[in-house]
C-alpha cells in the first residue's frame, strides 16, 4: 500500500501518540476536522483529549506549547500555514529558542510548517520560513523531501529535546508516494546524496531536491552528470557532506525555494567559499525565488520560483564557465 | 482570656507574613538601586515601589510548589512571597554564575520554571499564554488542583498576546489568575493614551471570564481579593482578572526619574505608600506594634546585606568557560 507525505506526517504523529503520553497536538481545526490538510485525521477520535482545536492565536498556541513543554510535554502544533507562524514569531524566536541557553531547562516541542507554493496559493500561503527561523539560536530546523523522512525526521523532531521547527513541503503532500514508511534513516543533522554526480553538486532541500533531480535527468542526457545533496536538515547544516560533493565536482549550485537575500543558500555558499575555496573550479552559485512577493497565477508562481528548467539552466552556465 | 477565632488569627498571619515580605522587597529594591546608581550593576533595574502590596498579596495567595506563579517587572515582593530564593534576585542582578540565569541573562529576566516561576521575557504578555500552557499540561497530567498567575500591568494589557492568551484560558476554563497591575503609566505613557475602556475590569465581560477590582495600596483589601479570586479559579470557576488600581511610585527603571507623573497625581488616593498603608493597618489593628515593625525592618536589611554580600563574592562569568552552546540535544548546529 502507497503512503503519500501526507499520510507519512500524519503516520508519525499516530505513532507518537500512541508511545509517548507526553505528546499532543495544538492547531487550528486539527481535532474532529482532522486539519486544513488533513495531517491529523482520524487521530481526535483515536486519542481523545489529546488533540485539541485552538483559537485562531498562533501566538498564544505557541505560547501554550512552550509552556507545556516546560512542564514535561511534548506538544505538537499545526500552524495553518507555514505563512501564519509570523504570528508566532516573538513567542518561538524570543521564547522557545532562548529557554534553554538562559535557565537550562528544555522546551521539547514541534512546529509543523505547511510550507512553500502550490499553484494559485499566493502570497500568504506559500511561503518557505527555514531561513528565517535557522536564523535564531536554539532552534532546530528540518525541511524533509522524501515520504520516508518526513515520517523519520518527525519522529525524531518530537523526541528531540529542543524547539523544532518543521517544514513540510505542501506541495509534496499528495504527490509524492513511497511503498512502506522506513525502517530505519538518516539521523537528523545528516545530508543525503539523492544522486551521485562528478561534473556540478546541486544541493537543495524540501520540494527543490526534486525539482534539482529533474534538471539533473535533462542534463544527463546532454553528457553532465550532476550530483544532487538534499539537506535534510537546514540547522544543523551538514556543511562536511556539502564540502566533501563540491571536492568530487568543484562546482556548486545552491537551490532553494525561499527569497534570494540572504538564507539557507547564502549560508551554504558561505561555508563552501570559507573552507573549500581551493576544491571550487567556478565561482559557486545559488538560485532561489524572485525577490517579490509570491504571486497568485501560475503563470507568474512557475517563474517566479525555481523550477527544473531553471535549475538545468542555471547549471549549463555553471558547467561553461 | 477574650475569645479570638481561628480565622482572625489565620487573617492576622497572612497580614504580618505579606507586610514582612513587602518590607523586604522594598529595602532588597533599594539596595539593588544603590548599587546601580553606583555602577555595580549593569544593565536594567526596575523597581516595584507602590505595587508590593498587589504583588506580595498574589504571591502569599498561591502555594509554592503547586501553583505556577509568572511575575513581571515589579513582582519582587510576590515572587520573594511565592518563595524565590532571596539570593536569586541578588545573584542575578550582579550576575553570578551560582544564580538561576548564570549570567546569561538579568534582572528581572530570571525564574526557576522547573519550580513554577518561568522566566520572563521582555515582549509584554508573553508569558500569559506560557501560563495558560503550563496549566495545560497539568490537566493532561491529571493534577486539577493547580493555580496559575499571570502578572502583567496597564500597558501589556494593549497587546495581541495578552488579549489571545486570555481569550485562550476563557476557552480552556483554566484555573488562572491575571493579575493586572494599573499603575497608571506604561513607561511615561498615561493610561488615557492606553485605552479607552472606563475600567480594565470590565474587560473581563467581554472575555466571559470573572473580574475583580481592588485598591492596590490596600493590602488587607488585596489580600482578600486575591485569596478569593485563587479560590474561585480552583474551584473551577475559570480565570479571575484582577486589576489592581495603585501608582508606580519610580521611575520606569532606576534610569528614569518618572518627570512625567504629575505632581497632583502622587497626592492623591493612588499615590499612598501601600508599605506605610500596610504598616499603619497592622498597628491600629493591634495586629504589630511599631517596636515589632522596627526589628522586622533591621531583620530584613541584615538579610539583604548578607544576600547582596554573598551575590558580590560569587564568581562571575567568564567567556572562555561558556559553552556557546544553544540547543539542548547535542546536534552540531
Amino acid at each position: 500500500m502507497a503512503l503519500t507525505y501526507l499520510e507519512a506526517i500524519r503516520e508519525a504523529q499516530h505513532r507518537a501518540l500512541s508511545t509517548d503520553p507526553s505528546v499532543f497536538i495544538y492547531g487550528q481545526d486539527v481535532a474532529v476536522f482532522g486539519g486544513a490538510f488533513k495531517a491529523t485525521k482520524n487521530l481526535s477520535r483515536e486519542y481523545p483529549g489529546r488533540v485539541l482545536d485552538a483559537p485562531i492565536s498562533e501566538d498564544a498556541i505557541l505560547g501554550v506549547a512552550i509552556g507545556a513543554a516546560l512542564e514535561g510535554m511534548r506538544p505538537i502544533v499545526e500552524m495553518q500555514f507555514a505563512d501564519f507562524s509570523s504570528l508566532a514569531f516573538n513567542q518561538i524566536v524570543n521564547q522557545a529558542a532562548t529557554h534553554f541557553w538562559r535557565t537550562g531547562v528544555p522546551c521539547p516541542l514541534v512546529v509543523r510548517l505547511p510550507s512553500g507554493g502550490t499553484p494559485g496559493s499566493g502570497p500568504f500561503h506559500s511561503q518557505m520560513m527555514e531561513s528565517i527561523y535557522a536564523h535564531y539560536p536554539g532552534l532546530v530546523v528540518l525541511t524533509p523531501a522524501t515520504v520516508g523522512d518526513a515520517y523519520s525526521m518527525l519522529l525524531e523532531a518530537i523526541a528531540l529535546d529542543d524547539p523544532v521547527i518543521f517544514c513540510e513541503h505542501k506541495f509534496l503532500y499528495y504527490h509524492l508516494k513511497e511503498e512502506a514508511l522506513p525502517q530505519e534513516s538518516l539521523p537528523v543533522g545528516k545530508a543525503r546524496i539523492a544522486r551521485m554526480g562528478r561534473h556540478a553538486s546541486v544541493v537543495t532541500y524540501s520540494a527543490m531536491v526534486h525539482e534539482a533531480l529533474r534538471a539533473a535527468a535533462d542534463l544527463a542526457l546532454e553528457g553532465y552528470e550532476i550530483e544532487i545533496i538534499d539537506l535534510r536538515s537546514v540547522k544543523p547544516i551538514d556543511s562536511d557532506t556539502v564540502l566533501a560533493s563540491v571536492a568530487r565536482t568543484g562546482r556548486l549550485l545552491c537551490v532553494g525555494e525561499s527569497f534570494p537575500w540572504g538564507g539557507v543558500c547564502a549560508e551554504v555558499v558561505a561555508r563552501v567559499v570559507a573552507d573549500g575555496f581551493n576544491l571550487l573550479d567556478a565561482p559557486p552559485q545559488r538560485l532561489n525565488a524572485r525577490d517579490t512577493p509570491i504571486p497568485y497565477h501560475p503563470n507568474l508562481w512557475a517563474a517566479h520560483r525555481p523550477t527544473a528548467s531553471a535549475i538545468a539552466e542555471s547549471l549549463r552556465r555553471l558547467l561553461r564557465f | 482570656m477574650p475569645e479570638v477565632s481561628v480565622a482572625a488569627v489565620a487573617e492576622a498571619e497572612r497580614l504580618r507574613g505579606a507586610y514582612r515580605w513587602m518590607l523586604l522587597a522594598r529595602r532588597l529594591e533599594e539596595k539593588i538601586s544603590s548599587l546601580y546608581h553606583s555602577g555595580k550593576i549593569v544593565g536594567g533595574v526596575y523597581l516595584g515601589r507602590g505595587q508590593e502590596a498587589f504583588s506580595a498579596a498574589l504571591g502569599v495567595s498561591l502555594w509554592r510548589g503547586r501553583d505556577i506563579f509568572a511575575p513581571l517587572i515589579r513582582d519582587m515582593a510576590g515572587r520573594l512571597a511565592f518563595g524565590e530564593p532571596l539570593l536569586d534576585p541578588a545573584r542575578t542582578y550582579l550576575g553570578s554564575v551560582l544564580g538561576p540565569m548564570r549570567g546569561r541573562d538579568g534582572n528581572i529576566h530570571r525564574g526557576r520554571p522547573a519550580e513554577g516561576m518561568p522566566a520572563m521575557i521582555s515582549h509584554l504578555g508573553s508569558m500569559v499564554s506560557v501560563v495558560c500552557g503550563m496549566l495545560m499540561a497539568r490537566r493532561f497530567k491529571g493534577d486539577l488542583e493547580a493555580v496559575g498567575a499571570a502578572c502583567v500591568g496597564d500597558g501589556a494589557t494593549s497587546t495581541g498576546a495578552f488579549h489571545e492568551a486570555v481569550n485562550l484560558a476563557a476557552v480552556e476554563r483554566l484555573p488562572l489568575v491575571i493579575a493586572v497591575a494599573n499603575n497608571q503609566f506604561a513607561y511615561s505613557t498615561p493610561t488615557e493614551r492606553q485605552f479607552a475602556c472606563r475600567d480594565l475590569t470590565d474587560r473581563a465581560a467581554g472575555y466571559g471570564i470573572e473580574g475583580h477590582a481592588v485598591d492596590g495600596t490596600d493590602l488587607a483589601e488585596c489580600l482578600m481579593v486575591f485569596e478569593h479570586a485563587v479560590a474561585r479559579a480552583r474551584a473551577g470557576h475559570g480565570p479571575q482578572l484582577v486589576v489592581g488600581t495603585l501608582l508606580r511610585l519610580t521611575g520606569h527603571g532606576a534610569h528614569d526619574d518618572a518627570a512625567y507623573v504629575p505632581e497632583a497625581l502622587k497626592r492623591t488616593p493612588l499615590g499612598r505608600d501601600c508599605l506605610e498603608r500596610a504598616g499603619q493597618h497592622l498597628i491600629t489593628r493591634g495586629l504589630a506594634t511599631p517596636e515589632e515593625l522596627d526589628r522586622w525592618d533591621r531583620e530584613v536589611t541584615e538579610e539583604v546585606r548578607q544576600a547582596v554580600a554573598t551575590a558580590q563574592q560569587d564568581p562571575v562569568p567568564e567567556a572562555a568557560g561558556e559553552t556557546w552552546r544553544a540547543l539542548c540535544s547535542d546536534l552540531q548546529p
